[in-house]
C-alpha cells in the first residue's frame, strides 16, 4: 500500500524518483564520532554524478535539482507536457532552483528530502518556496519524514508527505490535527490567533 | 499576571494528548530512543543517571499561589517531595517515572502550566529580570512582550528542529538583571526619542564551550516588529546554523563565523520580506496581554513603617535579613523579598513540597497571590508591604527561607552536576556545600559582602561558572573530579567572563582554595569595594599567587 499523503488522504504515488548514482562517500568523522549533517551549501554532487544519471524516457519524472540545472535542456519538452518534477536535499541552495526557473509553477510537483528527522531546515525551505519563489504546486517531504512532524510541515507549507516505509501514513494521518488554534501565522493560515479570532473579547475576570 | 483563555488552555490540553500518544508509541516500542529523544526533549523530558528528569516551564519566571501548590503536591505524589529552581527559572523534577509524565502534565494544564519547549533543539522558556514590574529602576515592564513572544515561539512550525537550543530574554531596567548579553537573542526594552517604545536587540550571546558576550545587531527595533525581526534572525540561523557538530551549532559560532556584519546584512536581507507581514504585533494584541499585567491596587502608604522600624531596631536577625534579601519597590511602603533557597549546606535551588506550600500561602496572604523564581535559584515576593515584613521573616525562617546570605559568597548558583546529570565531569553540589560551611559565619559572610559564586559540573555551563566572580568548573582528569577556579567574571551592563588562574584542584581543597581567594581580597580592598571591584583593579595575579603558594607547598608535603 502507498506510503504517500497528498492533501490530507492516502494517495498512490505516479512519479518515479530519479536519483544520483551512488559513489563511495568517504565517512567524515569529528572526535570519533561519524558526522551526520551535511552542512548547507556543500558540494556533495559531482559532475560526473550529474553525467551517470539516468532518467527514464517515460511517465512522470522527479529529478534532482543538481540535475535538472545542469541538463535542462534535454527535459524542455517534458517540462512542457508537466512530466518533470524537481527534489532537492535540505543541505542544497534553495536559491538555485528560482535563479534558473523564476517561474517555479512549470513544475507541478517540488520535493525536499531531509536526511533525518531533527533537520528542521525543510521548513525553512518549505517556508521559503511557497512565500518568496510563489510555488504553489504541490510541495512535498520524503526521506526521514515521520508522523511527528507533520503537523509542523503542514504549517510550513508543505501538503504532500511521503511518510517512511517502516511506518504508517494511515497512523499518521491523524498527527496533521494534532493542535486546532496555533498561535502564530505560517504558510498554512498567515494570520496569528489573534487576527484569526477575536481574542479580546475574553477579558480578564 | 497572564491567564489563560480557551485558546491557550486548549493548546496545552492538546499537547497532554499527543504527548501521552508519543510516550504510549514509545513504550509500545513503534518509536526508536533515537525517535523518541527529540519529541520528549521538547516537553521537558531528560532521561539522566538514575531517573528522568522533567523541567517545568515558569515562563519568565511567574508563578501564582495556585501553581506552587500544584507543583508542591506534584512533587509529593510523583517524585521524592522536593523540586529545584532553576538558572532558567523552571522547576526541575529530578525522580519522576517516564510513565507518569503524561499525568503530571495533564496535572500541570489544570493550573496553565505545561513543560513545552524547556529542553531540546528550539525556542526555549523566556526569561526575565526577578524584580519586573516593581523594580524603581525600571523603565518599561516588559512581561507582555515576553507572553507575546511566548505564544508565538510555542509550537513555532518554522523553529521546530533548530540547529541548538535557542535561548530569548528581555529586560526594560537601566540595571540588567536578566543577562540578555548572555542569550541567543537578547531584547533590552527602551524609550526612544520619541517616547515610543523601542528595543535594542542583542544576538549570540551565549555561555557553554565557548563563553561568547552577545553583539548588538540592532540598536533601534520599533516594538511591533519583535516577532518578524526574530523571525529574520532565526531564520538565518536555521538554514545556515552548523548541524554537523553540536558543540558548534549555537547561532553564537554562526555569528562569529560569519561576522556581525555579514551576519546582520543577511538578517536585514531576510527582514525586508517578513517587515509588516501578519505577525506584527498589533496595538490591540499587546494591550489584550498587557492587562494582565496591570499593577496591583496597592494602598497609598507613607515611605516609613513605626512597626517595621521597631522591629529592625529590636532584632538584630531580622535586620540582617532586610539588608541582603529585601529590595526597593517602586510603590511607596512595598518592597520585594527574596526568600533564600540557599540555606547553608543544602543543594542550592531545591525547595521540599512543604516549603512550596509555605511561599505559596505567603504569597496569597502579603503579595497579591503571586511570586516569581529569580535566574539565581530564589523564591520572590515582589509585592510586600513594609509592615508585614515582620511576619513573612517569621514565616520564612521557620521553614528555612530566610538565610540571609542573598547576594553573598553563600547565595551560590550552582548546577546539579554529577549527582544528577549524565554529562557532568564532576559533583557540584557537594562543593557547594562544603562551601556554604566553610562561611557558616554570618558576621564573616556579611563582612565580605557581595560575591556571586558559581558552579558548573562540567563546560556546558548549566550554572553559569563563566560569570560568576568566582567560578567553579569541573574537569575531568584520568577519570577522576577536579575542579578549575575562575576570577573576575561579571553578569550585568559591565559583563566580563572570568579567567581561570590555573591548575585545578580536588574536591577537599576546593574551600579552603575560596577561603585564599578572600583573605587576598580582604586584605587588598579598598573601601566600598566588592570582590569584583577588587579583582578588577588588582588583576589575578596577587590572587593567583597566594592560592598556589600555599596549595602547592602543601600538596609537596603530601607527597612525601
Ligand atoms: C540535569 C540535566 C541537564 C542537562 C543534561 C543539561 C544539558 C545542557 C547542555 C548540553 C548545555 C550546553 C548547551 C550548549 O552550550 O550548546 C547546557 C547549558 C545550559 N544549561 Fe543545562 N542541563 C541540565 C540541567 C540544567 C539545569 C539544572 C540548569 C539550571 C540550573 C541548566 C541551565 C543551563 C544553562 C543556563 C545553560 C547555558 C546556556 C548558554 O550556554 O547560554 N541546565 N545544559
Ligand atoms: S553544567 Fe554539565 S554537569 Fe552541570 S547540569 Fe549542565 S550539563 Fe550537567
Amino acid at each position: 500500500m502507498s506510503n504517500l499523503i497528498t492533501q490530507n488522504e492516502i494517495v498512490s504515488d505516479d512519479w518515479t524518483l530519479v536519483t544520483l548514482p551512488k559513489v563511495d562517500q568517504e565517512v567524515r568523522k569529528q572526535a570519533g564520532k561519524v558526522v551526520l549533517f551535511k552542512l548547507t551549501g556543500e558540494n556533495t554532487i559531482s559532475a560526473e554524478q550529474i553525467a551517470n544519471t539516468q532518467i527514464p524516457a517515460t511517465g512522470k519524472i522527479l529529478v534532482p535539482l543538481s540535475v535538472y540545472l545542469a541538463r535542462k535542456s534535454e527535459l524542455a519538452t517534458r517540462i512542457a507536457k508537466q512530466e518533470v518534477g524537481i527534489w532537492l536535499a535540505t543541505h542544497e541552495v534553495l536559491e538555485s532552483l528560482p535563479n534558473a526557473e523564476p517561474d517555479l509553477n512549470i513544475f507541478p510537483l517540488i520535493a525536499v528530502y531531509v536526511e533525518r528527522f531533527a533537520d528542521g531546515r525543510i521548513f525553512s525551505i518549505g517556508n521559503l518556496l511557497r512565500t518568496r519563489y510563489g510555488f504553489n504546486h504541490t510541495l512535498r517531504a520524503f526521506g526521514d519524514v515521520l508522523r511527528d512532524q507533520l503537523f509542523f510541515l503542514k504549517r510550513s507549507g508543505f501538503d504532500s508527505y511521503l511518510i517512511r516505509a517502516d511506518r504508517s501514513a494511515q497512523e499518521a494521518l491523524q498527527s496533521l490535527k494534532d493542535f486546532s488554534q496555533p498561535y502564530q501565522g505560517a504558510v498554512d493560515d498567515k494570520q496569528p490567533v489573534w487576527r484569526r479570532l477575536n481574542r479580546s473579547q475574553n477579558n480578564v475576570a | 499576571m497572564y491567564k489563560y483563555d480557551e485558546i491557550d488552555q486548549q493548546l496545552v490540553d492538546e499537547r497532554v494528548a499527543q504527548y501521552r500518544d508519543q510516550v504510549r508509541r514509545y513504550i509500545a516500542k513503534e518509536l526508536s530512543e533515537d525517535e523518541f529523544r527529540p519529541l520528549r526533549l521538547q516537553n521537558g523530558l531528560y532521561i539522566q543517571r538514575h531517573a528522568p528528569m522533567l523541567r517545568i516551564a515558569v515562563p519568565y519566571g511567574m508563578l501564582s499561589s495556585r501553581q506552587l501548590h500544584k507543583l508542591a503536591d506534584i512533587a509529593t505524589k510523583y517524585d521524592r517531595g522536593y523540586g529545584h529552581f532553576s538558572t532558567r527559572q523552571n522547576l526541575q523534577l529530578n525522580w519522576p517515572k517516564l510513565e507518569d509524565t503524561p499525568d503530571i502534565l495533564a496535572e500541570l494544564a489544570t493550573v496553565e502550566m505545561h513543560a513545552i519547549q524547556t529542553s531540546g533543539n528550539c525556542i526555549r522558556n523566556i526569561t526575565t529580570d526577578q524584580f519586573v514590574g516593581v523594580a524603581p529602576d525600571e523603565i518599561i515592564d516588559p512581561r507582555a512582550m515576553a507572553e507575546v513572544i511566548r505564544q508565538w515561539s510555542t509550537f513555532h512550525p518554522e523553529f521546530a528542529l533548530l540547529p541548538r537550543k535557542f535561548k530569548i530574554a528581555v529586560s526594560g531596567t537601566k540595571q540588567d538583571r536578566a543577562v540578555v548579553q548572555m542569550h541567543d537573542i537578547g531584547m533590552e526594552f527602551y524609550r526612544d526619542t520619541e517616547n515610543k517604545v523601542a528595543i535594542k536587540v542583542w544576538v549570540g550571546g551565549g555561555l557553554g564551550r565557548t563563553p561568547i558576550l552577545g553583539t548588538v545587531i540592532r540598536e533601534h527595533l520599533e516594538w511591533q516588529h519583535a516577532l518578524t525581526y526574530c523571525e529574520a534572525v532565526i531564520r538565518v540561523y536555521n538554514l545556515h546554523g552548523r548541524r554537523d557538530n553540536a558543540y558548534k551549532a549555537r547561532i553564537k559560532i554562526l555569528v562569529k563565523a560569519l561576522g556581525i556584519d555579514e551576519f546582520s546584512k543577511q538578517v536585514e536581507a531576510e527582514w525586508l520580506h517578513l517587515k509588516d507581514s501578519p505577525n506584527t504585533i498589533t496595538e490591540a494584541e499587546l494591550a489584550r496581554v498587557a492587562q494582565h499585567f496591570e499593577a496591583f491596587d496597592y494602598a497609598t502608604l507613607p515611605a516609613h513603617d513605626s512597626s517595621f522600624d521597631a522591629a529592625i531596631a529590636s532584632s538584630a536577625a531580622f535586620n540582617a535579613w532586610t539588608k541582603r534579601s529585601v529590595h526597593p519597590h517602586k510603590i511607596s511602603g512595598y518592597r520585594a523579598v527574596t526568600l533564600s533557597l540557599k540555606p547553608h549546606g543544602k543543594a542550592p535551588g531545591d525547595a521540599t513540597s512543604e516549603q512550596m506550600h509555605v511561599v505559596a500561602d505567603l504569597a496569597a496572604e502579603y503579595s497579591f497571590g503571586e511570586l516569581r523564581v529569580s535566574h539565581e535559584q530564589n523564591l520572590i515576593l515582589a509585592d510586600v508591604k513594609l509592615s508585614d515584613l515582620f511576619a513573612v521573616w517569621e514565616k520564612a525562617r521557620a521553614y528555612g527561607l530566610a538565610t540571609p546570605n542573598i547576594g553573598l559568597l553563600t547565595d551560590i548558583i550552582c548546577c546539579p552536576g554529577g549527582d544528577f546529570c549524565s554529562l557532568a565531569n564532576a559533583k557540584s553540589i557537594p562543593i557547594a556545600q562544603a562551601i556554604q560551611m566553610q562561611f557558616d559565619n554570618l558576621d564573616y559572610l556579611h563582612d565580605i559582602g557581595e560575591l556571586e559564586l558559581n558552579i558548573s559540573g562540567c563546560m556546558n555551563a548549566c550554572g553559569h561558572h563563566h560569570v560568576g566572580h568566582i567560578g567553579i568548573l569541573g574537569v575531568d582528569k584520568d577519570g577522576s573530579e577536579w575542579y578549575q577556579v575562575s576570577i573576575g567574571g561579571k553578569q550585568g551592563n559591565d559583563a566580563s567572563l572570568a579567567t581561570v588562574i590555573g591548575r585545578a584542584f580536588s574536591a577537599e581543597e576546593m574551600p579552603g582554595v575560596v577561603q585564599k581567594l578572600i583573605e587576598v581580597y580582604l586584605k587588598e580592598r579598598s573601601d566600598e569595594e566588592r570582590f569584583i571591584d577588587t579583582v578588577r583593579r588588582i588583576g589575578i595575579a596577587p590572587f593567583k599567587a597566594h592560592v598556589y603558594a600555599t596549595t602547592e607547598s602543601k600538596n609537596e608535603a603530601a607527597h612525601v
